[in-house]
């Protein structure tokens, strides 16, 4: 089984967001970058079916030379190789672009992105794959198992969950539930010695180009004060949601 | 050329999102000077509609389009929007439509947008503001495609009532099958949604365990709110995953989101920050959650709580 999971290199989520050059564009100056978490849980589950199945697990990403450190913490957490197409990524059809060239290339059974990544909160690199290369896609996965060819999958919906199934290639959406926290691989000294031996592939992009352009960021308006109420004065809150917000 | 608003129905009835979504594109379709059209799959009231100034309407019908399945969606809508020729289609931000979106763009050879937070702000080129960095920042995002689709985040436009005449075209839906098969849906059908409440009431860690859950629960029902939960609480088990909120869980954007004994770690907030008013019920004046809220009490949750409850019962 080939299983390629999408990588997207993200600001930590605890980053103060701040902008350059007139806010056209995001200030990486002390940010540290980590792997999308979404992208995490499908990662880790895709190790797992390495280890039960002999899967083969590829990251990839799309990105500048920037990017390579996550890639090497993937291989060192236990994907057997990486791939870096080497462009900056623009929107998300561009980056679905540069991986279904990839697809069609090598074949994959199963093919991993992130639910959504937590920069840009897309949503869509995993459902523009889907119809480029004309495989089945499943959002908001929260449930894989493989039996042969046929994948059973559970995916989040507002208020429940819906089990699905299809015959291999599939593309997922992983998000938290795929596996949980605790199944998450922290890198120990071997992985980190073997991710230096394994390949770390680097293509030229397509010409593909974007459809969408980011040309501006603002930051959110200040917040008022909070209006604090004493606690033995339950009631005042109620009066003031009622007749000062207007929400109950 | 026209402008489309996708409605999303579930057992017939109209989600809030949908007339959400209708009064966003009724002021597009104004400012355009365009007939707003609107597009429904196997629905049989549609009254609601004119409230929201909707000029006409598709109704397509089809025993197949019963349950939300995302290729026989999109192929029904692709094949009808590829007739009509819109230059833009509005959908929700629920889960179903953010999943159909991307795929439906692709297959009209349109602009896909999601987290969409304003009008347009220009229309040559096409441009919107969006959220970006889990709601802790904006862009302007513009594109030069001829068609685009937006994912409008919920209670970002309100609603707007605007009085129309409808006209109704039935269609048929086309033959279309999937790869996919749906085996099973498990669906709450007796509560609240997170996606769908306009009021929330999510749990902490400061609850000590979910033998106390009652309180939230009772909370949430006088107020007819649906429950959340931060992501320890779910990762402990004390409530499901499904409750879980913020940046690695579900998006809340509710009227209303009132936090007991939830820290505010900035994961949290930024899935939950575009909520209208934020409450915060917090025995530590420290906690970073009061420099995000609206109002607060510094107070224990195992006191506050049941007089909250008290007081509400009151009034209701
Ligand atoms: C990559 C990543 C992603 C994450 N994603 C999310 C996410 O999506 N959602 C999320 O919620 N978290 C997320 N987190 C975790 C986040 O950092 C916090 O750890 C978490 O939100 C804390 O949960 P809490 O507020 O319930 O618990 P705590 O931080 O332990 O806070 C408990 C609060 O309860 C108060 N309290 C205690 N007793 C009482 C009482 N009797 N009455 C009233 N108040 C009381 C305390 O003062 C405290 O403020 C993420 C973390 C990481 C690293």
């Amino acid at each position: 089984m080939n299983i390629l999971v999408c990588i997207s290199n993200v600001p930590d989520t605890t980053s103060k967001i701040n902008f350059k050059n007139n806010d056209s564009e995001f200030d990486s100056n002390g940010v540290q970058y980590i792997i999308n978490p979404n992208d995490e849980f499908g990662l880790t589950r895709a190790i797992w079916f390495q280890e039960k199945n002999n899967a083969e697990v590829t990251v990839l990403t799309v990105g500048d030379q920037t990017c390579e450190p996550i890639l090497r913490k993937c291989l060192a957490i236990g994907a057997n190789k990486a791939i870096r197409i080497d462009a900056v990524p623009k929107d998300g059809f561009f980056v679905a672009s540069q991986i279904s060239e990839i697809c069609k290339i090598n074949k994959y059974d199963l093919i991993i992105c992130g639910r959504e990544s937590i920069d840009y909160n897309g949503a869509m690199v995993g459902g523009i794959l889907s119809n480029m290369i004309n495989c089945p896609y499943v959002a908001n996965c929260i449930g894989l198992s493989i039996d042969n060819k046929k994948a059973t999958l559970e995916r989040e919906i507002d208020g429940g969950k819906e089990v699905l199934s299809c015959e291999l290639p599939v593309i997922i959406g992983s998000q938290k539930g795929l596996v949980e926290e605790t199944d998450l691989i922290i890198p120990n000294m071997r992985g980190i010695m073997q991710a230096r031996q394994k390949t770390l592939e680097v293509l030229p992009a397509n010409s593909i180009k974007n459809l969408t352009d980011t040309n501006k960021f603002f930051k959110p308006q200040p917040k008022k004060e909070v209006k604090l109420v004493d606690s033995e004065d339950v009631n005042e809150l109620i009066n003031l949601l009622q007749n000062e917000a207007k929400v109950l | 050329m026209s402008v489309i608003v996708y409605i999303e129905s579930e057992e017939n009835k109209i989600k809030k999102a949908s007339l959400e979504a209708v009064s966003y594109a009724k002021k597009i379709s104004e400012s355009l000077k365009k007939d707003l059209i609107a597009v429904s799959l196997n629905l049989t009231d549609f009254s609601i509609l004119k409230n929201y100034g909707v000029d006409k309407l598709y109704n397509i019908s089809d025993d197949k389009l019963k349950v939300f399945e995302v290729n026989i969606y999109s192929n029904n809508l692709s094949n009808l929007f590829n007739e009509l020729e819109p230059e833009i289609i509005v959908i929700t931000s629920s889960a179903n439509s953010r999943y159909l979106g991307p795929i439906l763009a692709s297959k009209i050879d349109a602009a896909y947008m999601s987290n969409v937070a304003s009008l347009p702000i220009s229309y040559s080129p096409f441009s919107v503001k969006r959220s970006c960095f889990t709601n802790k920042a904006f862009n302007e995002t513009s594109t030069k495609k001829s068609t685009v689709v937006l994912s409008l985040s919920s209670n970002s436009y309100g609603l707007h009532e605007n009085k129309s005449n409808l006209i109704l075209e039935e269609i048929k839906g086309i033959d279309s099958n999937s790869a996919l098969k749906i085996d099973s849906l498990e669906k709450l059908t007796n509560k609240v949604t997170i996606a769908d409440a306009d009021i929330v009431v999510s749990g902490g860690r400061g609850l000590k365990g979910p033998e106390n859950w009652h309180l939230i629960e009772d909370l949430a029902k006088v107020l007819g709110a649906a429950t959340a939960c931060s992501k320890p609480v779910s990762d402990m088990g004390w409530r499901p995953h499904s409750e879980h909120v913020g940046q690695t869980g579900k998006p809340v954007a509710s009227n209303l989101y009132i936090a007991v004994g939830i820290s505010g770690a900035i994961q949290h907030l930024a899935g939950v920050n575009s909520s209208k008013v934020k409450v915060v019920i917090n025995n530590d004046p420290e906690a970073p959650f009061f420099r995000s809220a609206d109002y607060g009490i510094v107070g224990d949750a195992f006191e506050v709580l049941p007089k909250l409850i008290e007081g509400l019962k009151a009034i209701k």
